[in-house]
């Protein structure tokens, strides 16, 4: 072991990269300039579906100033004219016809701003306009085909015992259908690029991402050049949720093809409305529960039906759906469980990657019903849940064996007493009674799995590198991005930790696809459970190459150890390790069965939510919220608490605030004084604890949080308005206009 | 920003005078630009079709309160944040103050004014209720001389005002009571800060001996203009404060209302919630 004793893991150490945010020098895409460098814009459909007929020119605009490129463009320089990630079925710009509105048609460039704006009006697109399928239902009922032969992405069939013999064996069998709506990032800075592209450099990209290589990989088939012709380089990032997952691969190709065709730097940023209206958001869901119970309260089986509304193309729906059909029967023990998903296409913009991802709508849809199941079966449902948590040693869904130390029974009773949840159940039912504003409390108990679902991080290989420099320094080389989350901090804590130096002696590269290896995306919940892990295993290889040449003893000061690098350079050159991604023993999985392990480890929580419902007025407001999870071990304090906050916060305007307005296919409110996020006035105090069980797989025995706190808010808050109002609500958005509906024959506002 | 700035125009005149040559020179060309807190967002989306523009905010005879035995008087350009300072309107007019605390966050309440309020002519600002139900009055200057107008009535319809091209609003004018009245000012916006009215509620009222002596009643965002609800108050004016009289006067907004559906809310909605929010008001005058 090192001699200096630096333990920086479980400490909040500050921010990597905070100083240079909070005093303005963080370069984001819109601080950085190139000389020539002009403005593009894209001209977009205005219908759902049809056929392009025409584009004209139209207006004084002096269009011989302007590039303008379309999917012709695409055809001329031999690419492909997709966009690379799952399925290869949207198309960078649409061609001949157009499947959602505000689907991509014409690209312009000019060094005037201004200029463009005018321009992009002045282009005229005639459509001969088809059938559109505008939502999930319809899409479900084939009212028209859009998509394939059934308009169906991807279908999953998870199945354990014997669902359909199951029924006979039931006391109670308890039937509900539960929505979730379409949710927008709200990333603080929006979508934006620089692109500079030529036929002897290739393609090189500068923007706001998540994933880097997913960029890398779409602009390679884009243009058809080879690996070490494209280059991306994340620039530092304001937020993205999932919502920079696969965005980013479109608007750096649209800025890319601009650049070769006008040779020089392109910018293209988005401003507010267009990032909403035209980027991803959360899939709208519907899932309909069937239940078996005995009549004390013991699962027998889980028949679940979850569906996903895609959007026009395939994009990242299936593996949406596949976290999202995993999560759907929680954390529970049942013989006997159905899952049938399926991503359907519809007419509107796709839908794509949102923290959670796709967990949060079955979560929601179990949670609800479960509350429905407990008072079919005479129980509260907390004494239903714990009838039935699962335990150390029982089978999940897929029939994985939970192998690790698992308590929900335990996390409850903490966070009833730290809620005061029993007290309150009984004075709120009281006190409702003479008052105008009615009180309840409920909660919501789930797992989220951290990691690429099943072999999906098999698949990936994930590597990172760790670079000794001739100061002595250490500079972690991984494609993982800083988005605000702290990747930089607790990569540097980990590498601190592993190597015994100090985290400042650690630096983490810029990720830039010529520089640093694929760590993978930054996506899952899974940069510190997996490439944190990748991280402590490099810069151990780093200080293990040392110690092999001799330069190094085991028992070293940080002097020494720079002292090492510094040798070894001189020595033998440059000294770099790396360290790829290999499961932990005993884990498998089938992914034809969709059977087996599918995450190497949970995070588990239960989350309290205590809310007011005003009768006059309808409003629901949270008036109290306690986030207690098991995470492993928290590297970072500060950071993970910050992580939990923001996903609640985020997770009360899923419940009670932010709705997508639809008109036509297209979102009618895309500006933040429609879509209605909530402010601090609206959120409660967050009261975030933890709990630690070290995981063995994690680095210094993390796992991973970052989408977790998603999936507990909507089913804890409209569990606690059950328990205000006495009225079952089964989707969110739950806007005080539905709340009306339902309650004027309740509450009749204040009765005469 | 998705205008096209080259083709807007933007003067600054140094006086009052030179303001109202300039509104009169060509009539409609140029339009008065107070805070811009409306003006901008419109700039900002390329949704701002007028483009000539006369900024007055540096006209001192548009600013100030003064006050009178008669009368509090704003200037047009008085901001949100000096309404909440100024204390006979804390006093006397509490729901303009109410409102003003209510309007957007810090930023909008030290550009926003008054007077943009009003002529911006949005249904759903949250002001107007409360001036109509304080009886305000509008000063509407133009080269031709001065005029006084009841501000009940100054709205005709959708984004429609008596205010001509060449007129400017200079101030407005609340006449002060004797009487104490008693207040109930209720904004339900779409979150509880920097939201747009989903349905605004005003109402003052003088009660005697659990008699309605007098009372003024006005909505926000429930028509094409701020309305002030007449047919409610004069079934209220005179009668007692109890559980019929109550429900009559649910009965009686119910049918004077006829509220919208729009991208924020449903016409059920706000029609549920104005009449919830007249029977709160009435019950908390018996009180
Ligand atoms: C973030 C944000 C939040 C907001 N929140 C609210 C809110 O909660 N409630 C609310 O009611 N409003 C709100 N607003 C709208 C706006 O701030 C108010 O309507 C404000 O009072 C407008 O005043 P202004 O001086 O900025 O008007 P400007 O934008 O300068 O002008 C608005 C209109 O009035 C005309 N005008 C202005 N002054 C005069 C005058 N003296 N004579 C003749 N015509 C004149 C202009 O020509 C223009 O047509 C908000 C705006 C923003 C940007």
């Amino acid at each position: 072991m090192s001699a200096s004793p630096n333990h920086p893991i479980g400490k909040s150490v500050p921010r990597k990269e905070g100083r240079k945010k909070v005093t303005g020098q963080a370069l984001y895409v819109d601080d950085i300039s190139f000389a020539e460098m002009i403005y593009g814009v894209t001209v977009r459909s205005s219908v759902p579906r049809g056929r392009i007929t025409n584009i004209s020119f139209a207006g004084d605009t002096p269009w011989d100033e302007f590039t303008i490129v379309t999917a012709k463009d695409i055809r001329d320089i031999g690419g492909e004219n997709y966009v690379a990630l799952i399925l290869n079925d949207q198309p960078y710009l649409a061609d001949e016809v157009v499947n959602h509105a505000e689907e991509a048609i014409v690209l312009l460039a000019h060094p005037n701003k201004y200029l463009l704006e005018e321009a992009r009006r002045n282009v005229r697109i005639e459509y001969e306009e088809l059938p559109a399928i505008l939502t999930l239902e319809d899409s479900v009922d084939k009212k028209e085909i859009i998509w394939g032969e059934d308009n169906v992405f991807k279908t999953f069939l998870v199945d354990k015992g014997n669902v359909d013999e199951a029924w006979t064996n039931a006391d109670l069998i308890v039937e509900g259908e539960y929505f979730t709506g379409a949710q927008e990032q709200l990333y603080i800075e929006n979508n934006g690029v620089i692109a500079i592209a030529n036929e002897h450099d290739g393609v090189t990209v500068w923007g706001s991402m998540q994933c880097p290589y997913y960029v890398h990989k779409a602009l390679i088939k884009l243009f058809a050049l080879p690996e070490d012709k494209v280059r991306v380089i994340q620039t530092e990032t304001g937020g993205g949720f999932g919502g920079k997952e696969e965005y980013p691969s479109i608007i750096a190709g649209h800025a890319a093809l601009l650049s070769l065709k006008c040779g020089k730097p392109v910018k293209i940023i988005y401003d507010r409305a267009e990032d909403m209206v035209a980027t991803t958001k959360r899939h709208p869901s519907r899932t309909r529960h069937k239940t078996a119970v005995t009549k004390d309260g013991k699962l027998v089986a889980m028949d679940i039906e979850f569906v996903i509304d895609g959007g026009a193309y395939c994009t990242l729906s299936p593996v949406v759906l596949s976290r999202g059909t995993i999560h759907a029967a929680g954390p529970y023990f049942s013989p006997n469980v159905r899952i049938r998903s399926s991503a359907v296409a519809t007419n509107i913009p796709p839908h794509g990657a949102f923290r959670g991802f796709g967990a949060p709508q079955g979560i929601f849809a179990l949670e609800r019903h479960l509350d429905k199941v407990a008072k079919a079966v005479g129980l509260t449902p907390d004494e239903f849940r714990r009838r039935n948590f699962i335990q150390q040693g029982e089978t999940t869904a897929t029939s994985q064996i939970i192998r690790e130390k698992v308590d929900m029974a335990g996390l409850l009773d903490r966070a009833f007493e730290l809620t005061g949840y029993h007290e309150k159940r009984q004075r709120f039912a009281k006190e409702n009674e003479q008052s105008r504003v009615k009180k309840g409390i409920g909660f919501a108990t789930f797992m989220h799995g951290a990691g690429f679902t099943g072999s999906g991080e098999v698949y990936l290989a994930s590597v990172v590198g760790a670079e000794a420099t001739s100061e002595g320094r250490v500079k972690i080389l991984a494609a993982s991005t800083e988005i605000g989350q702290g990747t930089n901090t607790i990569f540097a804590q980990i590498a601190s930790e592993a190597l015994g130096v100090d985290s400042d002696l650690i630096e983490v590269a810029q990720p830039d696809t010529a520089n640093v290896p694929n760590s993978g995306p930054t996506v899952a919940s899974r940069t510190c459970m997996v490439v944190g892990k990748l991280v402590e295993s490099a810069v151990l290889a780093l200080k293990q190459t040392l110690v092999g040449s001799g330069l190094l003893r085991e028992d070293y000061s940080q002097s020494e150890f720079q002292e090492a690098c510094r040798t070894h350079i001189e020595k033998f050159g440059p000294l770099k390790t790396f360290s790829t991604y290999q499961a932990p023993p005993n884990i498998h999985w089938n992914d034809e069965k969709y059977q087996g392990d599918a995450y190497g480890a949970y995070a588990w929580a239960v989350y309290v939510a205590e809310v007011s419902v005003d009768s006059l007025t309808y409003e629901a407001q949270v008036e109290d919220f306690v986030a207690l999870q098991e995470v492993g071990r928290v590297i970072n304090p500060v950071l993970a608490t910050g992580q939990i906050e923001g996903g609640v916060a985020q997770g009360i305007g899923f419940t009670l605030f932010e709705n997508v307005v639809w008109q036509n296919g297209r979102m009618a409110n895309n500006q933040m004084t429609n879509y209605i996020m909530p402010t601090p006035a609206d959120i409660p105090p967050i009261r975030v604890y933890f709990e630690e069980n070290p995981y063995a797989y994690g680095p210094g025995g993390a796992k991973g949080i970052g989408e977790l706190p998603m999936d507990g808010p909507a089913p804890a808050i409209l569990n606690a308005i059950e328990n205000a109002t006495g009225v079952s609500f089964d989707h969110v958005p739950l806007m005080p206009e539905a709340i009306m509906e339902n309650l004027t024959n309740v509450l009749h506002g204040i009765t005469l | 920003m998705r205008a096209y700035i080259p083709s807007y125009q933007l003067v600054t005149p140094p006086s009052l005078g030179e303001a109202l040559d300039v509104l009169a020179a060509d009539g409609g060309v140029w339009r008065p630009f107070a805070g811009g807190t409306d003006l901008m967002v419109l700039l900002e989306a390329g949704k701002l079709p007028h483009k000539n523009y006369l900024n007055i905010w540096n006209l001192k005879e548009l600013r100030g309160i003064e006050v009178t035995a008669q009368h509090v008087t704003l200037g047009a350009l008085t901001t949100y944040t000096e309404v909440q300072q100024e204390k006979v309107l804390q006093e006397e007019f509490p729901m303009l103050c109410q409102a003003a605390s209510e309007t957007g966050g810090l930023a909008i309440q030290n550009r926003g004014t008054l007077g943009g309020n009003i002529v911006n002519a949005s249904p759903a600002a949250d002001s107007p209720p409360a001036l109509l139900t304080y009886d305000a009055e509008l000063e509407l200057i133009s080269l031709g001389g001065a005029r006084w107008v009841a501000y009940h009535g100054f709205h005709t319809g959708y984004k429609q005002m008596i205010i001509r091209p060449d007129e400017l609003l200079t101030r407005i004018r609340l006449p002060r009571s004797a009487d104490k009245l008693q207040h109930y000012y209720r904004k339900v916006g779409t979150r509880k800060a920097q939201a747009i009215s989903k349905v605004c509620f005003a109402g003052t009222a003088q009660v005697r001996d659990g008699k309605i002596e007098d009372l003024r009643i006005a909505l926000g965002s429930i028509a094409p203009v701020p309305l002030r609800c007449v047919k409610t108050e004069d079934a209220l004016r005179g009668s007692e404060l109890n559980q019929p009289a109550i429900a009559q006067a649910r009965a009686v907004l119910a049918n004077e209302i006829v509220p919208i559906d729009d991208i924020r809310s449903t016409s059920n909605y706000r029609h549920q919630v104005s009449l919830n929010l007249l029977e709160d008001f009435l019950r908390q005058l018996s009180a």
